[in-house]
This record gives structure tokens, sequence and C-alpha cells, in this order.
């Protein structure tokens, strides 16, 4: 029944945008009937998710298909209904957004067009945590892969788009190969492309150290994991904000979904494999973070965030990794439900700082930090929700982004339950890199916030921006309320979390029952604190407006007695951010263009920096550029007829003859 | 029962009416240092007391969030106050992990803190916000590094636990890791709550202030809960200072509470002597101060876990 509606509501959701097509006369109507039938959907798919982590057991449906290899097996279980609940919510409340924020009765066709796309692209994400098998799954994916491409090129007149998406595009591609090559593999050994009929697949030995390669490059490059990254910060700036919303909330959450999905398929996988996923994760989430701090477009800042996010949850899975190694029930708990409880605590707060950014772009026209300020006192709904969304990814309580970062920190400081000398035990290091992280977001949206939404407007766009329409004020409302419910009250979510890590373990649910009641007391005592800390809050303010009533006198900023401040003495982002980006030189390369005022009557003069990606700019292009220079070369010695052509190939083939002849 | 409510009385009493008496103690030991006579031991109470009753001035430029930060700030930390354990008696909050929810909580307080020095659109306090960011993003691995050492030697990850009845057999287990965590945990101390040689709370320059810069535009009663704030946050390390050197167990509940408050005031005196002997580190040090600390901690950690 749970089964049948979520692929009801994948249909629906992937046909949704088709009102807004057919209907071209009547744009509104179009664009609402659009919206009203992905909410639809995605509420199907939200209570199918729902009741299947209520009743904790995996249903199955299996259909023919005839494409060769191929069957229409879907599997819905409490990993994939996990991943299903923000794959669904979060894509509903953007196109919610996209009413106010990208109106079809403004921009025609184009409006239309990138509906029909955002349904579609939903609807695969869904389908991909639904596919049981293996063409299923990579059919799927690739609708998602290249409904999304067309999603960043929705404004490819804009300079820097196109490139940004093809980077994307080529990136994704390069990971389907690796899913390919990973898939065949499976499929040979198991004489079946059912994911059901590769339960236990070999990890030990050369095989596995393959296997994980190939997993890490697939879902890698999909989820955007350092240094697979590179694609990450472009296409997502790029996109229009509520689809940077639905591309790094949850598209690169998918990535995450392959990679517990099939990690869960293999059979014990050795320490390595555990050990590389959570260095993988910390090196991501410091490089991500500092990265981040760098930055001053807001948008390309909080994609560089996602990594760093993508990096908590690959630590917490590498120790959910490490506990299956060790048979540590605690661990294998604490990692999984971490990892989980992340992944949909990050969907729900960057897309709600996505939305955010959009709504300050759409009051502003501008997304450069330096531009803004002081859109407080002009949007103060959205500079107050954009607060909640700054706050939870920062880790802070009472808020759900610490309630996941503490279950993975639990996990790793639960890693020095080994003998001396045991290698796991040195995983307990990956607390203090979560504190770094931690401790480096909170700085980073410090000035995000500072530099947005207090202080003096640095422009005139920032001076004359505006609110934002409901359409757009309520979505985000809604994702600040989740984030704050999940916050407050994370252990009635980890029974749900300890069944999902008993079935993708492999251990019978009871095995986990124990850790899991455990650190449920714990996350009661946590939103204990939660509370005691609202009170606390609310009765020091109930306190202070007794001993302060009435309006109080104002005065000017103090200055040191300067008495005319302007809204250019004050800090900018770049400076706030300054000392620590220098500390972290190493990994940070900032191209600074510089012409410093000369002569007694300076007349012009600037400054700017930009920051390099250490992977895109540091590494593949010079690489691909070195390598096009080689096969210029090549070129000049290949005369470009049709017989030189059959030639080649006719030597390609005897080649491959005396191999396999010799072989 | 009346074990429970002793122990209730005891933190929460201590957590609230103790923090300004430290204050105290460090400035007469500077005072003294300094060859003057320097203000009463309780002079931290009347300035919160008069600052209670005088009303505010607001910068133009500021937002509810100003007003927000200072009310913020002192509820985080009291809440982090209900996970400390005082007098070798487990705290009234503990539960494996809540150091983790300790130092969160007092990120949350820094956080707004930073985000109220923003508001007000100065350079000065953009200047300290930032400082004060990048070095608490430092001092926060330091913090948990040292706690692990601690919880890898006692074997339990609540704060109780670690400076519980288990402290006394891993000191005479593995002195050396906990001696290096120890100081690396001093150091944070002085880092975490503005105190030379990172930062000078008498300062007078706004250029070279850190935390105190921060807080600039803050007057009357919104000023009193900064202050008590982070005399409360001084108290806080303190008390895990003084938990980890401190034996308990030995003896009945209320003497080691006794020893406990005689720590916290050997604990005040160490810090005035550390404020009056030492200058200040230029500010590109306390970068280099805190990794040091940190590499301390992972050397204990090393002899702990290998």
């Amino acid at each position: 029944m749970a089964l049948t509606l979520a692929a009801v509501a994948v249909g629906l959701v992937s046909a949704s945008g088709v009102p807004g097509m057919v209907l071209p006369g009547r744009p509104r109507l179009g664009q609402l009937l659009s919206c009203a039938a992905l909410c639809a959907g995605a509420a199907l798919g939200i209570g199918a998710a729902v009741s299947a982590l209520a009743g904790g057991t995996a249903l199955n449906v299996h259909h023919p298909w005839p494409v060769p290899l191929g069957s229409l097996a879907l599997r819905l279980d409490g990993l994939s209904a996990i991943f299903l609940l923000p794959i669904l919510a979060v894509p509903a409340l953007g196109s919610v957004y996209g009413l106010g924020y990208w109106p079809q009765h403004v921009l025609g066709g184009r409006a239309a067009r990138l509906q029909l796309l955002y349904g579609l692209v939903t609807g695969s994400m869904a389908l991909v945590t639904l596919a049981d098998n293996a063409l299923l799954f990579l059919f799927a994916w690739e609708v998602m892969a290249v409904s999304s491409f067309l999603l960043v090129l929705t404004e490819q007149e804009k300079p820097g788009v196109s490139r940004a998406a093809f980077a994307f595009l080529a990136a994704t591609h390069v990971g389907t190969f690796a899913l390919f090559a990973l898939f065949s593999w499976a499929g040979n050994a198991r004489h079946s492309f059912d994911f059901a009929q590769w339960q236990g697949l070999p990890a030990a030995g050369a095989t596995g150290v393959w296997c994980l390669a190939l997993l890490l490059a697939g879902f890698g490059l999909k989820s955007g994991l350092a240094p697979l990254h590179f694609w990450l910060p472009g296409a997502h700036a790029a996109a229009p904000s509520h689809v940077s919303a639905l591309m790094s909330g949850v598209l690169l959450k998918t990535g995450i979904y392959g990679l517990l999905r099939f990690t869960g398929l293999f059979d014990a996988p050795p320490v390595g494999w555990g050990m590389t996923v959570l260095v993988l994760g910390a090196v991501s989430a410091v490089l991500g973070v500092v990265l981040a701090l760098a930055q001053h477009d807001l948008k390309r800042l909080l994609a560089y965030h996602s990594v760093e996010n993508i990096g908590i949850i690959a630590m917490g899975v590498g120790l959910a990794l490490l506990g299956r190694a060790r048979a540590e029930p605690a661990l294998v708990l604490l990692g999984f439900s971490g990892a989980a409880l992340h992944v949909v605590n990050h969907s729900l707060f960057k897309s709600l700082l996505f939305l955010g950014a959009g709504s300050v772009q759409h009051a502003t026209g501008t997304r450069d930090l330096e531009h803004l300020g002081g859109l407080g006192a002009r949007m103060p709904f959205t500079s107050l929700l954009f607060l909640v969304g700054a706050a939870a990814i920062s880790g802070l309580p009472p808020l759900n982004g610490f309630a996941s970062e503490w279950l993975v920190a639990l996990g790793a400081l639960h890693s020095m339950d080994r003998p001396r000398g045991d290698v796991v035990g040195f995983a307990v290091l990956a607390a203090p890199a979560l504190a770094l992280v931690g401790g480096l977001a909170a700085a980073c949206f410090a000035k995000v916030q500072g530099t947005v939404f207090l202080g003096n407007p640095r422009s005139e766009h920032a001076a004359g921006a505006h609110e934002s329409p409901t359409a757009m004020l309520l979505p985000m409302a809604a994702l600040a309320l989740a984030c704050a419910a999940i916050g407050l009250a994370p252990s009635l979510l980890l029974p749900p979390l300890a069944r999902a890590a008993a079935a993708w373990a492999g251990l019978p649910p009871s095995a986990l029952a124990g850790p899991a009641a455990e650190a449920g007391r714990s996350a009661t005592l946590v939103s204990g604190a939660a509370l005691a800390l609202l009170l606390a809050a609310a009765a020091l303010w109930l306190f202070r407006r007794r001993r302060l009533p009435g309006p109080m006198p104002t005065a000017e900023t103090w200055g040191c007695g300067y008495a005319s401040p302007t809204a250019r003495m004050q800090y900018t982002a770049s400076s706030f951010a300054a000392s620590l980006v220098r500390g972290f030189g190493w990994a940070v390369r900032s191209r600074v263009r510089l012409s410093p005022p000369r002569g007694l009557f300076p007349a012009q003069a600037s400054f700017a920096t930009e920051v390099a990606d250490p992977v895109l700019d540091g590494v593949l292009l010079p690489a691909a550029g070195a390598g096009e220079r080689w096969l210029v070369r090549l070129r000049a010695a290949y005369p470009g007829r049709i017989q030189f052509h059959a030639v080649l190939i006719l030597l390609t083939l005897v080649a491959t003859l005396v191999w396999s002849l010799l072989l | 029962m009346t074990d429970l409510l002793a122990r209730a009385l005891f933190q929460a009493g201590l957590v609230l009416l103790a923090p300004p008496l430290l204050l105290g103690i460090v400035n007469r030991v500077k005072a003294l240092f300094a060859g003057r006579k320097g203000p009463p031991l309780w002079q931290a109470y009347l300035d919160l007391a008069k600052l209670l009753r005088k009303g505010a001035v607001y910068s133009r430029t500021t937002t509810w969030v100003f007003r927000a930060g200072p009310v913020v700030g002192l509820a985080a930390v009291a809440c982090a106050g209900l996970m400390l354990p005082v007098g070798g008696q487990p705290a009234l909050l503990a539960f494996p992990g809540d150091f983790i929810l300790f130092a969160y909580l007092l990120g949350l307080a820094r956080f707004f803190t930073a985000l109220a020095a923003l508001d007000t659109g100065s350079s000065f306090e953009g200047m300290g916000a930032a400082r004060e960011v990048t070095f608490a993003s430092m001092a926060e691995p330091a913090l948990f590094l040292a706690l692990i050492v601690l919880a890898r030697a006692t074997g339990s990850l609540s704060l109780s636990g670690m400076l519980g009845p288990g402290l006394t057999g891993a000191w005479s287990a593995a002195a050396p890791a906990l001696l290096l965590a120890l100081i690396g945990l001093f150091v944070v101390t002085l880092a975490e709550n503005a105190r030379i040689p990172v930062d000078d709370p008498n300062t007078h320059l706004e250029l070279t202030m850190i935390h105190e810069v921060m807080v600039l535009d803050h007057s009357g009663p919104d000023l009193a809960f900064i202050l008590y704030g982070a005399a409360m946050k001084l108290f806080l390390f303190g008390a895990v200072v003084v938990g980890l050197v401190q034996r308990s167990g030995t003896a009945g509940p209320w003497a080691s509470r006794a020893w406990f408050l005689l720590g916290v005031a050997g604990f005040a005196v160490l810090v005035g002597v550390v404020e009056s002997v030492m200058a200040r580190l230029r500010l590109t040090r306390v970068p280099q101060m805190l990794v040091g600390a940190s590499v301390l901690s992972v050397f204990a950690l090393v002899l702990l876990l290998r």
C-alpha cells in the first residue's frame, strides 16, 4: 500500500510541470496547478515514507520490464524512506517559493520549462531512492542528471552559467561511468541486476579496494565530497535560487544515499573502508568551510558549505562502517543515525538559506556580500528566518544542526572504546575535527548574517530593499519550524533511525536496541537543556523589558568620538574572514587584482580578490590545458582522411585480437 | 533525596552567585602585584547592581539582534552551568556527550555576541567580532582534545564522570597525559575568557581589544548581562580546571566541596598572577599558542591510545 502510494507520488511529481506547459495562455493558473500537483504528490510520498518508517519492514514489488537485464523492482525500506522525506518536501516548498520568485506570468515559457524540469528532477530523485534494480536506478540517475543540467542552464545568457553547467554535466557523467563499471561487475558476479540479489557482496582484498574506489568516484562526484566537489560551487551558484535549494539541499544527498545503499550490500567492509570515508569526510568538511569563509558571493559561499556538510555526513558514514568492521553496535548506531539525521537536517537548513539568498537577490539585485548590509531593518522576516538557518548550519543548540552533529561526535567518542593499539581508536580525532568545523562555520555565518542583514547598507541596492511576498516567506517559515522542531525533540527520531541502521548493517533490530535506548536518554536530556535555554532566555528578556520600559534614547554608534560614520567605514566581509583565510593559506589561494593609488592626487584605485578553487583552478584546468596542447600537436600529424580512420579501426581490432589471443 | 537537593542547591547557588567574586580576586591579586590597594573583593557585585538600575542608550543602526545578544549570551552560559560538576559531585545534568553541548552552548553565546557587535555597523566592533570568532574556532578543537584525553583516561563521556571518582585512578595510571591535557585546558581557559596573554580586559585602546571591543555599544542592564555572563564563563572553565586537579571521594561531600571552593579561589589567584607577570601576545601569535595547546593534547591522546 505504502509502496503503491510512493509510486503514484513519483508519477504525479514527475508530471507536475505539465499544466504549466499546456496552459500557456493562463500562466498564473498553470503554475498554481503545477505547484499543487507537486505538493500533492509530495504529500502522498511523504505519507508513504512515514508509514514505512513507522512500520519498520521493507516493502518490495517486482514487475518484468522489456528492457534487457532490467526489471521494474521497487523497494521502500527505512533507508529509502529517510531520504524520500527531504527529497519530496524540499522541492514542494521550493515550488511554492517559485510562485513568488519565478512567476510564470512574468517570465513566460522559461518559467514553465523550469517548472517541468523541477518536477521531473524531483520524481527521478524519488525513483532513485526506490529503485531496486541496477538498470532502473541508472535510468532514474540519468534523468536526474540531465534534467538538473538543464535546470542549471535556465539563465544561460548570464556569464559563466554555461561553463558551470558543462562542468556539472562532465562530472556527473564521469561518476555515472564509475557506476556502470561497478554495476557490471556486481551484475556479472551475481547473474542478476536486482539489488536484492547483490546482498553480501565480498568487500575484502583487492576487489574490495576497487569497489570502494568506484563507489567513491561514482557517489562522491554526485555528492560533492572533496576533492570531487569542483563542479559544485559553480553549478549551485549559477542556478535560480529555488533550484539551488533543491540541488544543494537534496540532489547531493542522492550520492550519500547511493553510498549508504551500496555499502549496505557489501559484507563486513574492512576497517580501511570506514577510515577512508571518515578521512575524506573530515577533509571535505574542513576544506569546504575554509573555502566558504573566503567567498564573497553569497550563493557560492552557501554552495561551499554543502561540501562541508556532505563531509560531516561522510564522517558519520565512515564511523558506521568502522562500527560494522569491528562489530561495535554503538558505533554503527551513532554513525548511521548521525549521518542520516544530518542528511535530513542539512536539506532543511541549506534550502532555507538558499531561499533566503534568493530573497536577498530578489530584493537587492546582488548577492555580493560587499554590496549588502542593513537588510534586517528592511526585510525583518527574511532576516529572522535566515538567522534560524545560519544558527542551525553552525550546529548551535537548540536547533537541528546540533542534534545530528552531536550524534556524529558521540559516535567518534565511542570509537575510543577499543583496546590500546587498535587503529580504530584514532577515529576519535573526528570529534575535534567536528569542533573545528563547527567553530569555522559559526565564524562564517556570523560574517554572512552580519554583513547581509546587520549594520548599514553598503550600496543603494541594499538601501532600497523590500520584504519578500508571502509566497516566498511561507516555505522559509515552514523550513525554519522544521529545524526548530527536530532540534527540540531529536529523541523521537532515534527509534526509526535505529531500525534503519540495523537493516543497513544486516543486524537484527534488537542488536541496536541497547545503544539506541542510551542515545535516546541522552537526546532527551539534550532536549531538556534546550528547553531550559529557551526558558532562561525568555525570563531574561522579560526581566530586561521590566528594567527598560518604554523607548530608550538613541545615539550614533560609538566611533571613538567621531560623530558622522558612514556605511563605508564598516568592517567588510573580506576583512572579517581575512585572518582565518590567511591561516589556511595552504588551501586557499586568493588572486588579488590591485591598482594602488599613485601620485600626489590619486584619481583611480581599485582592489579586488577572487578565490580560486584548489581542485578546479589548481589542478583540473591546468591539466586539461596541457592535455589540449598535446592533442593539438597530435592533430598536426593527422591527415584528416576517412581512409586513415578505417586503417586506425583495423589496427585497433588487430591489436585487441592479438591481446585476447596472448592472454 | 536530600542529597540530590543539596547538590542542586549547591550547584545552582555556586554557578549563579560565585562568578563576580572570581573577578574580585583576580583584580585584587593584580593590584597587590602593582603595589596598589585595589577595589574590594565584591566590587563586581556592586558594578552589576548599579548597571541593572541604569537605563540604556542604543545606536540608531541597531535592530532587535543587538538587544537579543546579551540575553541569549547569558542564558546560554547559565545553561552550560547545568552540566558543570562542582565540588566533586555529579552535575544536575549529566549524560554521555554532555561536554559537546557544554562547548556548543558557549559557542551559541559567542555567535550572538558577535552578531550584536556587527549590528552596530562599527568597524571596531566588527574587528573585535572577527578576532573573537577566529580565536574561538581554534580554541574549540583544543578544548575538545583536552576533554577527550580526560574521557579516555577515566572511561566516561560526561563531564561529571570525567571529573568524578574515576579521576583519582586516572591520575595514578596516566599522569603525564593528564598533565599535558591540564596545560592545554588552562591555555584554552585564558583564550576563551579573554584574559592575558590573549586579550587584556583592562585595555583602553579599541584597536587592540578583542572581547571588550565587541561590547562597546552596550549599556545598562545589557552590559550587566554581558559582564555577568563573562564572569560565569570564567567560573565554568575554572571549575573544570579545579575539578581536574582535585582528588575527590577521600572525605565527605562537604569536605570536598570546601576544597573545591578553595581550589576555585586558587585558580583566580593563578589567573591574576599570570596577568600580572605576563605581557599580551601579538594578535598573530595567539593562533600559534592555541594550536600549540591542541598539539599538547594530541600528544596526550597518543600516549593513551597507542
